[in-house]
């Protein structure tokens, strides 16, 4: 890598920060970077809908990209063996199972969503939820991406394999159902992780605001 | 990391090339084709492999050369519409390769235009996969010089050219050295090419690319015995890249004899099963005189013995073999291209040399061929 492009990867985004950072500290500001305030301030409902976005979105990048690496080795080893196309449609069912799972938890999570008052949202239960959200969508979608390469590469070695010799396609096919499960596994604990989340719901009298009102933030309700 | 994207521009490509060498002879074939009497067997045993009808329309008495012309442009198909279909780097990669062959036809045009051949005939031994747009203007060169100017200043390599010219009237000696030169300045930019590329297309092509440089060297060495190539400038045509350099590269610039050579080979475990007689021995050996020792002779005449120079390139090609094949063992990289490339010009060459021993009916030399899967 030229000194150019080393610079424009790590030395600029470090040195905007450093500005930026400088900018905000000097002019009286530093309190505009607060993240205790951040995650108070942030509605539930928008880390719940980023967690299913990266649930459902990550997991159709990572099938998508298995079914690509998979699709064009059998393409070009079904040139001179037409007949690694059939059997080897399973590799490519494999990864598109990958993406089935995003959207079964996607489907899952977003029937915690329900319409709640803003003034009754800022609760220990909702905040939990919201959490919740995020964080196991971002799980499952994490695990389905790798998952869904981990299958594609697989899917790819058995279809040249099996163009050269009919017998190692069960063989490499197995080592192909071993890194489905991994999906699964991300799924498991993606719908373990919101087994303590309830639905959002009105929150009462508890605490209708947030702790901490910021004036970065327009809060008509107070007005 | 490679296995993420190397099948956006490449996967499909891999996969043809990987049928492609599913199409290679097996063991069982060539001790089919052994088996023919005539060469009308050997047409008929050949299409029933993927070669199909390949000399269908020859008429017969089939010679073995049309034999070797006819595969040899089954494979140059097969080369064009890979390349045809690749991006780069892929294509990239493909030029190098044809980069040798451009070598070949620059000498072989030279050499015959020293003897003055006919171009014509020169034009059509050409190996097609070399071919240049100026290539026949070659014939009228005198010099380097002029070689360099009205010929390859627009061909790839004229980068290559550049250390050629202190060599300037072409005789068979100079020849022999702008080719040597040539190949060193070739291997050496491939080689560093396939280092760009990185990842597992420069580990397994500079395996291969180093072993080339080596045999080179080594073949250098052998053949400047008794001739008028000062030791300096046989060290100057050794490309200083494989695993005999540098240690081993100067061991052979200094040696006199074979003895020599063989222990400048000794530090590279493999490279010395290639003077060794006894198993590795096949075939050709066995035929007549006393190969036990022929590279182990410590007289002056060395290799004066031509069975014995013979048996050493056999088993150079059959390494060649062993390392091409070892490619494939790795997906995902651009090696299998090349090392298909290899295995599919050493199968013409069993070919043929089959077909011509069925044609002279020597058959006691039948199995001297180089198997390839």
């Amino acid at each position: 890598m030229g000194v150019l492009t080393s610079y424009y990867t790590y030395g600029l985004p470090t040195f905007l920060v450093v500005v930026i950072g400088l900018y905000l500290l000097f002019t009286g500001s530093g309190e505009a970077f607060n993240v205790g305030r951040f995650l108070e301030e942030t509605s539930p409902y928008a880390w719940a809908a980023t967690g299913i976005g990266l649930c459902i979105g990550l997991s159709v990048l990572g099938a998508g990209w298995g079914i690509f690496i998979t699709g064009s080795s059998i393409l070009g080893g079904g040139v001179r063996a037409p007949r690694i196309g059939t059997k080897n449609l399973i590799s490519i069912i494999f990864c598109e199972v990958v993406a089935i799972y995003g959207v079964i938890i996607g489907i899952v999570y977003s029937s915690k969503i329900t319409n709640v008052p803003e003034t009754e949202l800022y609760t220990r239960e909702n905040y939990f939820t919201g959490y919740a959200l995020f964080w196991g969508g971002l799980t499952v979608g994490a695990c389905n991406l790798l998952c869904g390469v981990c299958v594609g590469i697989t899917g790819s070695t058995a279809a040249l394999a099996d163009a050269a010799d009919p017998d190692l396609f069960v063989k490499i096919l197995v080592v192909e159902v071993f890194g489905s499960i991994m999906g699964l596994f991300g799924l498991i604990v993606g719908l373990l992780m919101i087994s303590q989340a309830n639905e959002f719901s009105a929150g009462g009298t508890v605490s209708a605001a947030p702790a901490v009102a910021s004036h970065f933030v327009h809060r008509y309700v107070d007005l | 990391m490679e296995a993420l994207f190397f099948n956006v521009d490449n996967g499909f490509l891999e996969g043809i090339v990987r049928g492609y060498k599913a199409g290679l002879l097996t063991q069982n074939q060539y001790s089919n084709l052994t088996q023919c009497e005539t060469i009308e067997d050997f047409r008929t045993q050949l299409s029933a492999t993927d070669y199909g009808n390949f000399l269908a329309n020859e008429s017969l008495p089939i010679s073995t050369s049309t034999i070797a012309d006819k595969a040899t442009q089954v494979l140059v198909d097969q080369f064009n519409f890979l390349r045809s279909n690749a991006v780069a780097p892929l294509s990239k990669f493909f030029d190098y390769i044809t980069y040798a062959y451009m070598i070949d036809n620059v000498i072989l045009l030279i050499t015959g235009t020293l003897h003055e051949r006919n171009t014509q005939e020169l034009l059509e031994r050409c190996h097609p996969l070399g071919v240049f747009e100026t290539l026949p203007a070659l014939c009228v060169a005198t010099n380097v010089e002029e070689l360099y100017r009205t010929a390859l200043v627009e061909t790839p390599l004229a980068p290559y050219f550049r250390e050629c010219f202190s060599a300037s009237d072409l005789d068979d000696l100079n020849i022999e050295i702008i080719r040597n030169t040539l190949y060193k300045a070739y291997l050496e930019d491939f080689y560093e090419f396939c280092g760009t590329l990185g990842g597992p297309t420069a580990e397994v092509m500079q395996r291969i690319l180093a072993f080339e440089a080596d045999r080179r060297s080594i073949n250098i060495a052998i053949n400047s015995f008794g001739t008028e190539l000062s030791k300096e400038r046989r060290a100057e045509l050794f490309p200083s890249i494989g695993r005999l350099f540098p240690a081993g590269n100067n061991a052979l610039a200094r040696a006199d004899d074979v003895e020599q050579v063989r222990q400048a080979c000794e530090g590279v475990a493999e490279y010395r099963a290639f003077f060794e007689s006894g198993p590795g021995s096949r075939g050709r050996a066995q035929n007549g005189n006393d190969s036990q020792a022929y590279l182990l002779d410590d007289n002056a005449d060395g290799l004066g013995d031509s069975s014995g120079a013979a048996e050493l390139e056999d088993r150079f090609f059959a390494h060649e073999v062993h390392l091409n094949k070892l490619a494939f063992l790795q997906q995902f990289q651009y090696g299998v291209f090349y090392a298909y490339l290899k295995l599919k010009e050493q199968e013409i060459r069993s070919l043929t040399w089959i077909a011509e021993c069925i044609a002279q009916d020597a058959r006691d030399r039948i199995q001297d061929y180089i198997p390839t899967f």
